[in-house]
This record gives C-alpha cells, structure tokens and sequence, in this order.
C-alpha cells in the first residue's frame, strides 16, 4: 500500500515535471517547426509537383516523376559520388590530423592558451569568405601556391588547382581540411582533458611506451567523443554546397548533391525536379546517419544513463 | 579609421543616395569590368535632373548568378528592384515579370535600335526590355609581340595557334616563363556556352539547335571545331581557363601574361587605361575564322533594362530606363568604357569611332552575329548547360569532343521532345 501511494506520489510529481518540460520546450520546438518543418514539409511536397519557378500556382501533382528523372540523370550520380567520396575523404584527415593537433594541445607549454585560441581562426571565417581566399591561392598565374611549389622545385610549372576536375576535387578537400580541423581538435582536446592522470601513470609504471598508452587506453577513452564529432562533421560534409561552389563554379563533374538541386531549382527553374533532388539528399543523409549510428555504436544519450 | 566611419563607407558604396527628393528607385546594373561605376553615373546624372534618388543594388558577376537571384526575388513578387539590367538571352525568361514599355516607345523611337534586339526583346507582342549596350565577341591580341615576331594578327583558328606557340617560343626562351597563347571564358559556366558557339559555327558545325527547334551539336564540323581547341590545352591555352569568367581572362592578359584574348568589348578601354600594363600594346579583331571555308563569327551578346511588374513606381522606373537608353548617355558609356550602342545612329558617331577604332567594322559584325539558341525558351539554361559541361569535359581531357557531344545530343533530343520545346 505505501509502495502503490508511493509510486502513485512520484508519477504525479513526474507527471508535472514533464508537462514543466514540455512547457519550457514549446518555444524552441515551435520555432524549428517555423524554420525547418515547414520549409521541409514545403520541399517534399514541391517533388511530388512539377512546379515551376516562374509560376508556382500551375504546379500539378505528377507522382514520383520527378524523384524518376533525377535518378535516371548521369549527372546527379556523379553528384552523389563526388559527395560521398568528399564526406569521407575529408572527415577522415580531419579525425586524424585534429587529434594530433588536439595531443599536442594537451600538453603543457609556454602560451598554450595563445596556441588553442588561434587554431580556432580558421573555424571562425564563414566558409565562402576562406573558400574566397583560397580560390586567389590558387590561381594558376599569380595565385601564391603555385609560386611557392614552383620556387621549391616541386612543379616545373603552374598547376591549375581548381579548373581540372581531378586537382579541383582536391583542392576542396584541402580547403574543408584546413577549415574544420580546428573542430576537430577542440572537441577531441576536451574530451582528453577528462581522462584520468592516474591510468597512465600506472601504464608508465608497467613500461608501456607513449605509442602503446596512446592505442590502448587514449583511443578506447576518446572513441565516444571522435564518434560524435565525426558525425557531425560527416553531417556538415554531405550537405556541402559553399566551398564547391565558390571554388569550382557550377561544371558538372564537380557538384555536390546540395549544387545539383540548387541548379535545377534556380538555375533550370524546375522547382519540382529540384526539391526531389533536395529529398533523396535528405534521405541519404539520415541513411548514412543511421548506418553510422548502428555500426560505430555510438550512443547520443550519453549521461541519461 | 573608426568601425562607425568605415561600415558608413561601404554602406555609401553598396547604396549611393544621389540627393534627398521625392522617391527612390534601386537599380540592378552589372558589375564586371567598369560597369558598376558607369551605371552609377549615369543612375546619378538622372538623379539629379529629375530629383530623385538611384540605389543601385550589387549582383554577381556570373550572369547564370545574377539571372538566380532576379529570378527567386521576382518569382516572390519582390519589389526591391525597380530597374532589372537582363541578358540577351532572358527576355523568354523573365519577360513575364516585367511590363510591357510599347506604350511608352512610340514607334518612331523604338526604330533607333536595332531591329533584332527589339525583335529579341519583344515576349508575345510585349516589349519587356529596352537594348542597352550590345555586344560580340573578339579576339584581343598583342600588337608588340605580333611585330616582334614578324607575324600577322590570325585569320583562322589554325593560324592563331601557329603564331602562339612562335611567340611563345620566343618568349620562354628569353626567360618570360608566365607568358601564355591564348585565354578565354572557360569555366562551365554561360560564357563557356558562348566560345563554343563561335568555335562551332565558326567551323561550319551550326549553332547546337537550328531556327526550327531540331539539335544540331553533334555533327562532324562541331566535333572539329572542338577538338581543335582541346588540343591546344597545356600548350597554347593554359590549363587554368578552365576556370576563368570575363575578368579572369581579361587579368591574365590585361597583365601582360597573354598573346591572344577572347573577350567581349568592354575589355577595350580597360586594356588601354592608364594604369594598364599592356596599354597601347593592345590590337582587336573580328574572332578567326574555322579554316580557310570557315566564317568568322562572334555571339551576339547585350544586355537591356527592363522595368518590374512590381515596381511601386513604375512611371519613374520607365523615365530612368528612357534616361539610361538615351543618345546622350549611350555615347558617353562609349567613350568612357567602349560599351557598343544599342542605336544604329551612334556607329556614325566620329567621336565614337575615333575612341573605339573597331567600332565601325562592329556594326556589321553584330550583323553578322550569332544568336545563342533561344528557340529553346524556358529551357534554354538547361540547353546550355548541357552544352557548356560537355565541352568543359572535353577541353579537361575527359572524354573526346565526339563522345561528349555525342552524349549531351542525346540529352537535348530527349529535353526538345522532338523539337518542339
């Protein structure tokens, strides 16, 4: 009886305390509704149209048509491979070279503080502005890598960094490398911060090396925290639309998934076809989310538990 | 500088306010080359005549660009931008956006233009744009170095690739490692689309789609013209044009690091500015013919002010367009930055033609000028897109010019269903 009143006790106050939640919640939620379900709601419902740009009201409903055209076009599976191979390609360096620069951050040295604050510049330039940047870097004539590589001896002449589809898909991955990386290392730094001294200590004691303690305890600690990060950078990377365009500009054989609808939408002005393509791209995004999430393990309710 | 004075700097560059009247118009010119700064004057001369305020809003350089973002604003009924300035190729596009300016052209008026521009420009018996400047491409060349080497300025395609590489010869070898052939417009972009129609046509090779609609781009002349130019890439042609608009191109050679340019006029009075480094080094011509049965062919380029549906002023916008489209302020823009009148009179202009000596000859270029394809209307963009991707593929080195074309022939059949767009 007094377990029953107990409990009957707790589920009121629990009761209250989820309506408090859901009260306090109602804002945020009804603001993503606003800014994100509707526009998403409005774009799935434009692909199964075949609206245009210059008159919306015609649109008519034509079924999965244009999800088919999409699919059947050369062009959007070269999009997908390009963008594909770009998320994985650049997550990668930047998993691997943000924790190097988050090991040598751990450490402690004369204006680390100085150091960790001026890593974060690269985060902090919005991306169309580096990708600017870059793009005069690396022009072919007076861009200023060519000059460095020629003045080296490493080219015997200038290279065209972003016109040649092959150099150009590179060129991106470098820019995105040198912008997110930064990221990387911030958020794998913390999560090194709260690994205990004492293990390694007594791994120093049993006379594991410095690469040893690094394979068998770092990386089991920090696996969680580079999961994450790794996602949200893989995120980020499939949805990729700035860099590519402001480096590359549009040909065919270099587009994101994100530059295929955008070009359809405005520059084709087929809305219909265009929100499609923006369709599929959301769903292999939460494909590949999903994939990642059962494969790696990875939990995102850390601390409920 | 404090930050207060420096953001109402840029903000008196991005938005010029002329003088404090009764209303206000924003203007969309361009911004390649000096085109902004002309726009302005001309927007201020206005101004100040009629006491009004211009703004004039800044768009990108990348036509494909600048037609996006007019287009998202007007399919919102946006009434942010009173005057549009729209290509030769978008009247099909926009032109139900804009007003019909017939009642306000009478007759005798709109018979000082151009009959093909008014032509180009009239949607379904509306007039949606008056001609602004017109334009053609031309080949740039360096008249010193030509002398130097004791060669003439090319009259085909064959024989500008055989003067490059002399002069480059030359030249590298007396230790001028930076100096190219020959630049053009060739990232994947619109002005791609519009080398590719000189060099096909050029060649004989037609114009993509002909006047009834049927595609044309795969034909042996076509595939001619543009393996011709992809084998001139990494030896006459660097690599990097890959990747270059109008103003790319223009630097490399305006800089002095190129033998041969393919630009559109405007280029003219920059190269010869004072602060230009190949100043007075600079000759211009009608582009090379394809071989000796060839013809020479430029794209008939231009752009033209039309007035918004939405425009809350629509009287005064058409008083700024009528303003801008004047005699007056058309010769001025061709002795200041060598824009090409949109009024036949103009070409008989002495001061024109003795500030623009290829002005005379250009009348009857634009005669002779080629159209891009606009029987294909709405879908033009994706026309050209086609176009454009499958050349830049080939000039990359992926794919040979017969396969490519081959493929993007293909894709147009299936978009034309059968030629009837």
């Amino acid at each position: 009886m007094v377990t029953a009143s107990h409990r009957g006790g707790a589920s009121v106050l629990a009761r209250q305390r989820a309506r408090a939640a859901w009260v306090f919640l109602l804002p945020t939620l009804v603001g993503i509704a606003l800014v994100a379900g509707w526009p998403l709601a409005r774009t799935v419902g434009f692909s199964f149209t075949d609206a245009r740009l210059t008159d919306l009201s015609a649109a008519r409903f034509v079924g999965l048509e244009s999800f088919l055209s999409v699919l059947e076009d050369p062009d959007w599976w070269t999009a997908v491979w390009t963008t594909v191979r770009f998320a994985l390609v650049s997550v990668l360096l930047e998993s691997v070279l943000g924790m190097g620069i988050a090991l040598v951050l751990h450490r402690r040295f004369a204006g680390r503080g100085l150091v960790r604050a001026a890593v974060l510049v690269p985060w902090a330039i919005p991306t169309v502005v580096s990708a600017k940047m870059w793009a005069w870097m690396f022009h072919d004539v007076y861009g200023v890598i060519n000059a460095v590589l020629l003045r080296l001896g490493l080219l015997s002449e200038p290279l065209a960094w972003t016109a040649e589809p092959s150099l150009a898909f590179w060129a991106v991955v470098m820019v995105d490398v040198w912008k997110a990386t930064p990221f990387m290392a911030l958020l794998l730094l913390a999560a090194l911060q709260l690994l205990p001294e004492d293990v390694y200590e007594a791994a120093r004691l049993d006379g594991a090396g410095p690469l040893l303690a690094f394979f068998r305890i770092t990386l089991p600690l920090v696996k969680g925290p580079l999961m994450v990060a790794a996602l949200f950078r893989l995120l980020d990377a499939l949805r990729v639309f700035d860099v590519f365009y402001v480096l590359t500009g549009g040909g065919s054989e270099t587009q994101p998934m994100a530059g295929y609808a955008r070009q359809w939408m405005f520059e084709f002005q087929e809305l219909g076809v265009g929100s499609a393509a923006a369709t599929l791209l959301v769903l292999l995004i939460a494909l590949l989310t999903a994939v990642y999430l059962v494969l790696g393990r990875v939990r995102l309710d850390v601390g409920e538990s | 500088m404090s930050m207060v004075r420096m953001g109402r700097m840029l903000a008196l560059m991005l938005f010029v306010p002329v003088a404090a009247g009764a209303a206000r118009l924003n203007i969309a010119c361009g911004s390649v080359g000096q085109e902004q700064e002309l726009c302005r004057q001309g927007a201020e001369a206005w101004a100040r005549q009629t006491g009004n305020e211009v703004s004039l809003v800044s768009v990108p350089t990348d036509a494909g660009q600048q037609l996006t973002m007019f287009q998202q604003l007007l399919a919102a009924g946006g009434s942010d931008i009173d005057v549009f300035r729209i290509d030769v190729v978008w009247p099909g596009i926009v032109g139900p956006f804009f007003i019909d300016l017939r009642p306000y052209f009478p007759e005798a008026e709109r018979a000082a233009f151009f009959p093909a521009l008014m032509r180009n420009n009239t949607v379904d018996g509306r007039l949606v744009a008056i001609p602004w400047f017109v334009d053609a491409g031309l080949l740039y060349y360096r008249k010193d170095l030509l002398e130097k080497y004791q060669q003439r300025p090319p009259d085909t395609w064959q024989a500008l690739a055989r003067t490059a590489k002399g002069v480059l010869e030359g030249e590298h070898r007396a230790g001028q490692v930076r100096l190219t052939g020959f630049v053009f417009q060739g990232k994947a972009y619109e002005g791609l689309t519009c080398n590719a129609l000189e060099w096909v046509d050029s060649f004989g090779g037609g114009t993509f789609v002909d006047a009834q609609g049927q595609v044309t781009l795969d034909n042996p002349r076509a595939v001619e013209a543009v393996s011709f130019i992809a084998s001139l890439m990494g030896n006459v042609v660097p690599p990097g044009v890959l990747s270059y608009e109008e103003e790319g191109a223009r630097g490399v050679f305006q800089s002095g690091n190129a033998v041969f340019m393919r630009n559109w006029p405007y280029a003219w009075a920059l190269a010869n500015s004072a602060e230009s480094p190949v100043r007075g080094k600079v000759g211009v011509m009608a582009l090379p013919r394809g071989g000796p049965e060839g013809r020479s062919v430029g794209t008939l380029g231009g752009w033209q002010l039309g007035v918004s549906r939405f425009s809350t002023q629509p009287e005064l916008a058409v008083q700024l367009v009528k303003f801008l489209t004047s005699a007056e302020e058309q010769k001025r823009r061709a002795l200041v930055a060598s824009f090409n009148p949109t009024r036949v009179a103009l070409y008989r202009d002495p001061d024109i033609l003795r500030a623009n000596p290829f002005m005379g000859s250009l009348a009857e270029t634009f005669a002779n000028a080629v159209a891009r394809p606009t029987v294909t209307g709405a879908k033009y963009n994706q026309v050209s897109a086609d176009i454009r991707n499958a050349v830049h593929a080939t000039l990359s080195g992926r794919g040979s010019a017969q396969e490519n074309l081959r493929k993007a022939q293909q894709k147009l059949v299936r978009l034309s269903r059968g030629g009837r767009w």
